[in-house]
């Protein structure tokens, strides 16, 4: 058999009422991947923080390299062999990538730091596992992928024998993804066990030997990889069988709604975000962008929506021009916005949900009785919603902030919805929410086009562009690069064109 | 060096105007020149240390404002301590002690309670307004005068000799602002130190503990502020006054900040303010200008306005400087 580096028996952890974790038991060998799986909220993130010292379990063991004793703190778990690759990377900006990766453990000449050690380190380690990076770069300056390998070096630079690496992928483009699992695949034939945590199936089918699927803080099923498959998976993650593939019939294409040209919009540091962005988007049908994040998408929507002024060019929404309108007038031209951020825009937190249901029509008569706000007609809208979207609370007089990440998206979306846009754009309408309300919010978004709405969708997931678009337009540097139909398009093609490269013919 | 030099060409362009400028003043009234930088360096002492203490704390992420009460409560422990005592390095020591104390309370009070640091460094500032006036009584003075020293050879350079001769505090200033760029940016401290200011969860998954070391280097800082408030009350003049620091910690911290949180660009800074003030004088003593005493006097407030316009915006304070750091939060 071979060698055991982790081995937890029964963990439980209690935060509060919730049960994080419970009777967790799980194990991992030396130079095995094992995926963590679960929707939102499972109790991953809280799983992996016991094992690297970040919060102690109420009950259980955890065994590393055949030892018991209890895992005072991160530093206790490097010194024993365990790193870890945290979700929000934990590098400092400002300084360089030695400096970074010798951090908390520097080598010196006396006094002195030795940075010339820090550097042989650190190329030592990139080139042994194929993590090019420039030892005496600025971290802020680095791409994102390029951060997450510093990461990576900085966890080896530690000697383990176990890494954590927490959602990896979620802020990678496709490629760097793959770089990505051919990196873990390398570092595990070379000894290194690895623990990742994700919620796509696509990664964890290419690179883990095992999987242990987490649902509500227990662990609800361990498979090895090659006996299952991505449908197998969604179904233990959820309890039931998902439909991956929405189901949709073709569109029924009407006039045009969204007619948007040649867009020109400055982000917050008044550098150009988009340059001459030219999109169409008839009635009965979801055009999706596809890009990497950061390539003018949120200034895009930002512009459409009446958030932010664009510089040139015009916006029209069923001929109506609405390139200067603010979002109130941009609502009563019949555009609903399911925003990016929805703690930020799309909802007030300290606000009822019943309130947060209204936020667009508060002012419209069907909420009003004369001067005053009509409480009755308001709790009555909120119990409807409630029920026809299936927001898990207990009252609709509780405040947003009381709601789980899905359910406080879902009140978003029901909201937008519940005015019957002409146009919704919708912007990362499932990000950060679990797999049953994905699956909720992919089928009201498609209820919305076959009722007749134009959708424009922004999402950083190709998936969800992939499944739920009737076109694609793939942007790059604040412009279209490309557009097709999503039948039939090509997820590597897509891929090259997000990260810039050139569209043949 | 030639690499230093290639990333800093203004810096060395200006150094190099500057120095021909004062060589040339130098070499058609070396008397007049000499003394006016030696007024500039005076000004500059207390400013310089206030500066450190500041860049040091905010460094590792704590601000602050208390630079000015940290400053008049050790000028006033230190020459009272020494009048009353009879010992002039007693008091130096109870000024130094103050500072920290003082440092220590700020960061104990931001990181333990999490109480606005701010609010804190105010409440600093009005306490020691309020108890070195009540506590303050006329007619003391100091056993002796501090003692001054030369060092050989180097106080002997024309201009520049100014630097290298007087009081303990004066003297070491040079040292220390040269010593805390090195521990800043050349030792395991420093890197730390940086890590704790710009990115506290990052030092805390190293295994840095992040809020002791926070406590630990505003109370050394401290110490620098109270070597400036000694340095006012024992070195440079032989008396307490009310108030006698003047607003000099505030202008300090414009002077941290457009020294953009480096030992050695808050000297400059600082000996421009000095310089600035020391031509306004002489221009007056000599009767170039005719302005009253009160507008020379409102020189180096008037330049901090303007040159923190300027610099606002292009210099980056550490990114967490204020925020208290809570484990566990924020990864």
């Amino acid at each position: 058999m071979s060698e055991r580096i982790l081995d937890i028996v029964g963990l439980t952890k209690v935060y509060g009422s919730v049960r994080a974790n419970e009777d967790i038991t799980m194990h991992v060998d030396r130079g095995e991947i094992v995926a963590l799986l679960g929707e939102n909220g499972a109790g991953k993130s809280t799983l992996v923080k016991q094992i690297f010292g970040l919060g102690r379990p109420d009950a259980g063991t955890i065994t590393i390299n055949g030892d018991p004793a209890k895992i005072k703190d991160p530093t206790d778990a490097s010194a024993r062999g365990i790193g870890m690759v945290h979700q929000h990377f934990q590098l400092v900006p400002v300084m360089t990538v030695a400096e970074n990766v010798i951090l908390g453990h520097e080598p010196t000449k006396g006094l002195s730091l030795n940075l010339s050690a820090a550097r042989a380190l650190v190329t030592e380690i990139s080139e042994r596992h194929g993590l090019a990076v420039d030892p005496d770069a600025t971290i802020e300056d680095l791409p994102v992928g390029t951060q997450q390998r510093v990461e990576i070096i900085k966890a080896l630079s530690r000697q383990v024998d176990l890494l954590i690496l927490d959602e990896p992928t979620a802020v990678l483009t496709p490629q760097e993804t793959d770089e990505l699992l051919a990196v873990m695949k390398e570092l595990a034939a070379a000894g290194t066990s690895i623990v990742f945590i994700t919620h796509k199936l696509r990664e964890v089918l290419a690179v883990a030997d095992r999987v242990y699927v987490l649902r509500r803080g227990k662990t609800v099923g361990e498979v090895r990889a090659a006996d299952t498959d991505a449908a197998g998976l969604a179904q233990m993650m959820v309890g039931r069988s998902v439909v991956l593939q929405v189901d949709k019939a073709d569109p029924q294409v009407g006039d045009e709604v969204l007619k948007v040209d040649d867009l020109h919009v400055l982000d917050d540091r008044k550098l150009p975000a988009v340059n001459g962005f030219t999109v169409a988007v008839r009635a009965g049908e979801i055009v999706g962008v596809a890009g990497v994040e950061g390539n003018g998408q949120r200034e895009l929507v930002e512009a459409i929506a009446g958030m932010r002024r664009p510089v040139s060019g015009t916006v029209s929404l069923s001929g109506k021009d609405i390139t200067t309108a603010d979002p109130h007038a941009t609502h009563a031209a019949g555009l609903g916005h399911i925003p990016e951020d929805r703690e930020k825009h799309g909802l007030v937190s300290g606000y009822s949900i019943a309130d947060n249901l209204v936020l667009n029509r508060f002012d419209e008569p069907e909420f009003t009785s004369g001067v005053m706000r009509d409480f009755g007609a308001i709790k009555e809208n909120a119990a409807n919603w409630i029920q026809v979207f299936d927001i898990r609370t207990p009252s609709g007089e509780l405040p947003a902030s009381s709601l789980s990440g899905g359910n406080k998206q879902k009140v978003v979306v029901a909201r937008e919805m519940s005015a019957k846009p002409k146009l919704l754009l919708a912007a990362q309408p499932t990000r950060g929410v679990d797999v049953g309300s994905i699956e909720f919010i992919h089928r009201r978004i498609v209820e919305a086009r076959d009722a007749g709405a134009a959708v424009l969708l922004v999402s950083a997931e190709l998936d969800e562009i992939l499944s739920l678009s009737d076109r694609i337009a793939v942007v790059h540097a604040g412009k279209v690069v490309a557009e097709m139909p999503a039948a039939g398009a090509d997820r590597t093609k897509i891929g090259e064109l997000m990260a810039g490269g050139h569209h043949e013919g | 060096m030639t690499q230093w030099l290639a990333k800093n060409k203004s810096a060395a362009i200006i150094a190099l105007v500057v120095l021909v400028v004062a060589y040339g003043f130098w070499a058609m009234s070396p008397d007049k020149a000499t003394s006016m930088l030696r007024f500039a360096w005076t000004l500059s002492i207390p400013l310089v240390l206030g500066a450190l203490t500041g860049v040091i704390g905010e460094r590792s992420g704590i601000v602050n404002i208390g630079i000015e009460g940290q400053m008049l409560a050790a000028a006033f422990t230190g020459f009272f301590v020494a009048a009353n005592t009879g010992n002039l390095w007693l008091g130096v020591l109870s000024g130094l002690l103050v500072g920290a104390v003082m440092g220590a309370f700020l960061a104990w009070i931001a990181v333990v309670f999490q109480v606005d640091q701010i609010i804190l460094g105010v409440v600093m500032n009005i306490v020691a307004t309020g108890v070195t006036s009540f506590y303050y009584v006329q007619g003391k003075v100091l056993p002796s005068a501090m003692p001054t020293f030369s060092i050989p050879l180097l106080s002997d350079l024309p201009l520049v000799g100014v630097f290298f001769q007087g009081g303990p505090i004066a003297l070491l200033t040079l040292f220390t602002v040269l010593g805390t760029w090195y521990a800043l940016f050349r030792t395991r401290w420093g890197l730390r130190t940086r890590a704790i200011g710009e990115y506290p969860t990052a030092a805390d998954t190293a295994g840095i503990g992040v809020n002791k070391m926070r406590i630990i280097n505003t109370t050394i800082a401290g110490l620098l502020a109270g070597a400036a408030g000694v340095f006012m009350s024992m070195e440079q003049t032989s008396s307490f006054a009310r108030d006698m620091s003047a607003g000099k910690g505030f202008l300090a911290l414009a002077i941290m900040i457009f020294g953009a949180w480096f030992p050695g660009r808050a000297l400059a800074a600082a000996l421009f303010f000095g310089l600035a003030s020391a031509v306004a004088s002489q221009l007056q003593a000599d009767k170039v200008v005719d302005i009253p005493q009160q507008f020379v006097n409102l020189l180096p407030y008037v330049l901090t306005l303007l040159v923190l316009a300027l610099a606002a915006g292009r210099v980056r304070a550490p990114a967490s400087e204020g925020i208290p750091f809570v484990k566990g939060e924020g990864s």
